[in-house]
């Protein structure tokens, strides 16, 4: 056996010294130094989840539907028609805040890996990215790397990338967030598990050659906190091959979908080392592997090198004596590397040679398995604040000029549109693209059916911050709510957890807070968590993101021909609010926008309201009697009633497509509205909050949803919706967008300035 | 006209390749047609009469857009069914790669914005005189979807020459009301040239991408359907003529 490794190296791997003693338990003595390598990388927060493994298990995660829950590479549900969809969202944060454009790239092409790998062909990519002001060149740098790198990547696959999310908060400055989604389709029957088996069948490794690159990108990236050092990192970052991976996909799905290997797993965080021990732990079966067979794209490399080399496009795969002739002919036709480089044996050990010799030989089961478990003692942090903000005439001066305050808004970069960025990414081929971004919900069809799938990503950081409990439902909430709005019936979760240091308290609490504000809505949506990924060490000098549990969700549709948007469609037809009418200062677009404040406490969700609202909505919308939806989200009211003035201007397929001509829609012009808002009375939150018309027009609250109908349907949706609150506030018609509360006007602007306004992002980047 | 006669095209496909799928199932929309893949190792087109070859990213695009690709097995056979006068449709990259392979004129350069762009884009068709436009009427406005990096069309003057006086210049970016205009054109391509055809007019590039643009209830719309209509019916009629 190689050399013995000491407790001084466990520690320059990011070990602890308990940590350390319990390796040399489990080995019975010193660990060599291939053997501490791959306890690193194992047993780091980024692959062993040692500080979130506790608290995960209280997600929902069964259901009819559920086909596949989390612990494999990515959820399965049942849509319906043989049809299956496998989605997972997984961070590629510390790296992409190094190397935006690698880091972004193989963020995509990690998570797609994880789809084909269970045997599904991926239909589609969402990316929900978080970066600090706009106003600071590297943020701009950031985006502009980082949704360069998701074009890159993802244009190449021919996997159009459908929806997302960009926010910009200064929390996030050190440390942006991209939390790459993918989700992909196959046959119930088709599902394949990472899981080796077969005493003496063959270790193969497919794909690109193995490199230095992303050496510890998972321990020393992903599982600490940012410093002055973050330029050195550059190294840990691996680079991207989207070519070969297009190749490893059509490769792949042959092998799996002609049964010519047993199983296969992507070459992920830790590369070779989490690879095979998962698969072994999961056979209990062990693995022999010949480091030395590995090809290489330098000579020198050593072998712990080699076993945690995160050198991307590769897949090992478990195949029998008999299918290898079949194996190397389907990677000869598409000129990809094909190596066997071990076995499979009964020795439930990960053993590791190098030239015949023994360097590493690991109990399979306890890497994987076993990694520690920490709980730190959450600590409700002093910020976090117990009743809505005072909205007093001297703190929140009200607003002169309403349509100003309005226009500033649709501005705003975090309400304007994010055209400037889908523009960059192929979000229509494969044909199935139905509803593009831009909207509440990217929908698909189902080829050969008359099923569809929609997606949606959703997360406000923000009232997170100040709830985390309250802003995780408020996000579950509001992806099924953007769901509903075009029609389909929200199934199920993947969710990305971004937090700051787990090993403090006040980060805990976060953590502990959110997961229970996730779990309480997904049980109450009926939308169980089958997959996802988290996150910490989102820090930078001590200081933490906001804690960020993006949710991403999966809808379907029986009949994908109902489906709906936002656009108003013609003059004359009924406004419609379906939902409360009261709304929050607190944590509101308008609170930062307007007075630079993020304070006070968000309004929680009333969850049955919630599922009773989503229900009533996609009832009236199967019945055709709704013509346009739009969830209330940041900006409130008016800037929702604008989004639909604005999206009127063009219709289906050419939505937001070319705003500088207004055209196609049915009315072929953009389309206004008057509304009357009724009485300020009852505006909800802090002290003072009553009585201010710009809280009406501007704050925020749940469930809260926009309809637009024919007059002469008006009768038949007020009978679907029932004792459900709603009100008429005014109808589709001019050119202009009016408001008016108890009569009195406050406000109309022409549809084109909002629009101007709202198309403003490309201005703020040149 | 649409007929359920037979018809057999072909639907090249080179690694990277990433609209293949796409265009098959495009060209099966069409009643009486059969998509046949021809892989770019092969020779033999298995006696297709008409061949697409489809867009993407052909060897990652690693070097020039098509430059690889144009030295793959089937190019030679594709070369020698477009002198024997077979119809060819070359599609965003499979356009990039008849530039490369000498099969039309000029060269295909990074977008002016230097960024990928996917946006619906209006094209006026400029002749009607081709193969592949001849179901269109004159002046017809297409509203279809471009997504690439380097579409930016170019050519030197005394070709350019040729090819306005041939009647070569096939599809042009316009604004809605069918106007060459500031902000129609989404890659800054000289004179707003979207396709081009070959001086025999049976070989045929654009940029856009028709074959995501064949049923109206996605999001791509239908208007790509009259190009590959047009292919459809000269395909037939030479048959026709032939026999």
């Amino acid at each position: 056996m190689s050399r013995r490794a000491t407790l001084e190296a466990a520690i320059k791997l990011g070990l602890t010294a308990e940590e350390y003693e319990h390796i040399c338990q489990i080995q019975d003595g010193e660990p060599t130094y291939v053997e501490l390598a791959i306890y690193s990388l194992m047993w780091s927060e980024h692959c062993g989840y040692k500080h979130s493994r506790p608290i995960l298990g209280r997600f929902p995660s069964s259901g009819p539907r559920i086909l596949q829950g989390p612990g494999e590479n990515a959820g399965i549900i049942d849509v319906g028609d043989g049809w299956a969809v496998a989605m997972k969202v997984e961070s590629h944060n510390h790296p992409s805040a190094v190397e935006p454009f690698q880091g972004a790239a193989t963020g995509v092409g990690g998570i797609v890996r994880d789809i084909f790998t269970m045997g599904a062909r991926p239909c589609v990519s969402l990316d929900s990215l978080r970066f600090g002001e706009l106003d600071e060149p590297r943020q701009r740098y950031l985006l502009d790397g980082v949704v360069g790198g998701i074009a890159h990547y993802g244009n190449c696959l021919g996997i159009p990338t459908v929806g997302g999310e960009i926010y910009f908060e200064d929390s996030y400055a050190g440390n942006c967030l991209v939390n790459a989604m993918s989700a992909g389709l196959l046959r119930t029957d088709q599902i394949v598990r990472a899981i080796a088996s077969g005493i003496g069948n063959h270790v193969v490794l497919i794909g690109s050659k193995t490199g230095r690159d992303g050496i510890g990108g998972a321990s020393v990236l992903a599982s600490q906190e940012f410093d002055e050092t973050l330029e050195e990192k550059r190294p840990s970052v691996q680079v991207g091959d989207p070519f070969t991976e297009k190749k490893l996909i059509e490769a792949c799905l042959v092998l799996l979908h002609e049964h010519l290997v047993v199983s296969m797993q992507d070459l992920g965080a830790a590369g070779l080392t989490s690879s095979s021990s998962e698969m072994a732990s999961k056979g209990m079966v062990g693995l022999d592997l010949h480091a030395d067979r590995v090809p290489l794209r330098e000579a020198d490399m050593e072998p712990w090198e080699i076993m945690i080399s995160e050198s991307q496009e590769r897949m090992l795969a478990i195949a029998t004596d008999d299918q290898l002739p079949a194996v190397r002919e389907v990677c000869e036709r598409w000129d990809l590397d094909c190596t066997v480089i071990g076995e499979v044996t009964d020795s439930k050990m990960l053993r590791v040679y190098w030239h015949g010799a023994r360097v590493a030989d690991i109990p399979a089961r306890r890497l994987a398995d076993e990694s520690p478990v920490v709980r730190t003692p959450s600590v409700k942090p002093a910020y976090i604040q117990d009743e809505p903000v005072a909205v007093t005439d001297v703190a929140y001066p009200p607003p002169e000029d309403l349509g100003a305050a309005l226009t500033q808004l649709l501005a705003a970069p975090n309400i304007a549109s994010k055209r400037w960025a889908y523009q960059q990414y192929d979000y229509i081929v494969q044909a199935n693209t139905v509803q593009i971004p831009g909207s509440d919900a990217a929908v698909l069809r189902l080829k050969g059916t008359k099923r569809g799938i929609a997606f949606v990503n959703d997360c406000n950081g923000r009232h997170c911050y100040l709830d985390p409990y309250r802003g995780a439902k408020a996000a579950v909430a509001e992806a099924a709510r953007n769901l509903s709005c075009a029609g389909a019936l929200p199934v199920a979760v993947t969710d990305c957890l971004n937090f700051g240091n787990p090993e403090k308290g006040e980060i805990y609490w976060q953590f502990e807070q959110a997961v229970e504000g996730l779990a309480q809505a997904c049980e109450a949506l009926e939308t169980p968590v089958v997959s996802g990924n988290v996150s910490f060490y989102n820090e930078s000098f001590g200081k933490a993101i906001y804690p960020t549990p993006m949710v991403g969700m999966l809808g379907v549709f029986d009949d994908v021909s109902i489906h709906i948007d936002a656009a108003f469609q013609d003059e004359g037809d009924v406004i419609v609010v379906l939902g409360p009418h009261a709304a929050w200062m607190d944590g509101s677009e308008y609170q930062k926008v307007a007075y630079g404040k993020v304070e006070g406490r968000v309004p929680d969700v009333d969850l049955s309201l919630e599922a009773k609202l989503q229900a009533r909505l996609r009832e009236a919308i199967a019945a055709g009697l709704v013509k346009s939806a739009h969830d209330c989200a940041e900006g409130g009211l008016a800037v929702a009633l604008a989004e639909c003035c604005i999206a009127s201007g063009t219709t289906g397929g050419a939505q937001y497509a070319d705003p500088e001509v207004p055209r196609s829609g049915r009315s072929g012009r953009w389309l206004g509205a008057q509304v009357e808002l009724g009485s300020v009375a009852a505006t909800g939150g802090g002290a003072g909050a009553a009585g201010r018309p710009d809280l009406v027009l501007f704050g925020e609250a749940p469930s809260r949803v926009i309809v637009s109908v024919a007059p002469e349907l008006l009768g038949p949706l007020q009978a679907v919706l029932g004792e459900l609150e709603h009100r008429v506030i005014g109808r589709v018609t001019g050119a202009a967008l009016g408001c008016t509360m108890e009569r009195k006007e406050l406000f109309t602007t022409p549809v084109s300035e909002l629009h101007s306004a709202y198309e403003s992002l490309p201005q703020r980047l040149a | 006209m649409t007929s359920a006669r037979p018809v057999r095209l072909g639907v090249v496909v080179f690694p990277g390749i990433n609209t293949d799928g796409d265009t098959h199932h495009a060209l099966e929309t069409f009643p009486g047609v059969s998509a046949e893949y021809l892989w770019h190792k092969d020779t033999d087109l298995k006696g297709v009469q008409g061949i697409v070859i489809p867009g993407g990213f052909s060897y990652g695009d690693y070097l020039r857009c098509g430059a690889i690709a144009r030295f793959s097995p089937i190019m030679q056979s594709i070369a020698e069914f477009a002198a024997d006068g077979g119809l060819v449709m070359g599609i965003c990259n499979g356009f990039q790669i008849l530039i490369e392979a000498g099969l039309l004129p000029g060269g295909l350069i990074r977008n002016t914005g230097l960024k990928f762009v996917c946006r619906y884009v209006n094209l006026r068709v400029e002749t009607t005189a081709t193969p592949f436009t001849s179901a269109c009427a004159p002046g017809e406005l297409l509203r279809i979807v471009v997504k690439h990096n380097e579409g930016n069309y170019t050519v030197d003057p005394a070709t350019f020459a040729r090819m306005k006086a041939g009647d070569q210049i096939v599809l042009r970016y316009v604004n809605a009301a069918g106007e060459r205009a500031e902000g129609a054109n989404p890659n800054g391509a000289l004179d707003d040239i979207a396709g081009v055809c070959n001086e025999t007019r049976n070989v045929f590039g654009m940029m856009p991408h028709p074959e995501n643009s064949v049923e109206a209830e996605l999001a791509g719309g239908g208007a790509g359907r009259k190009l590959f209509q047009s292919m459809i019916d000269n395909v037939l009629h030479t048959a026709e003529v032939a026999r």
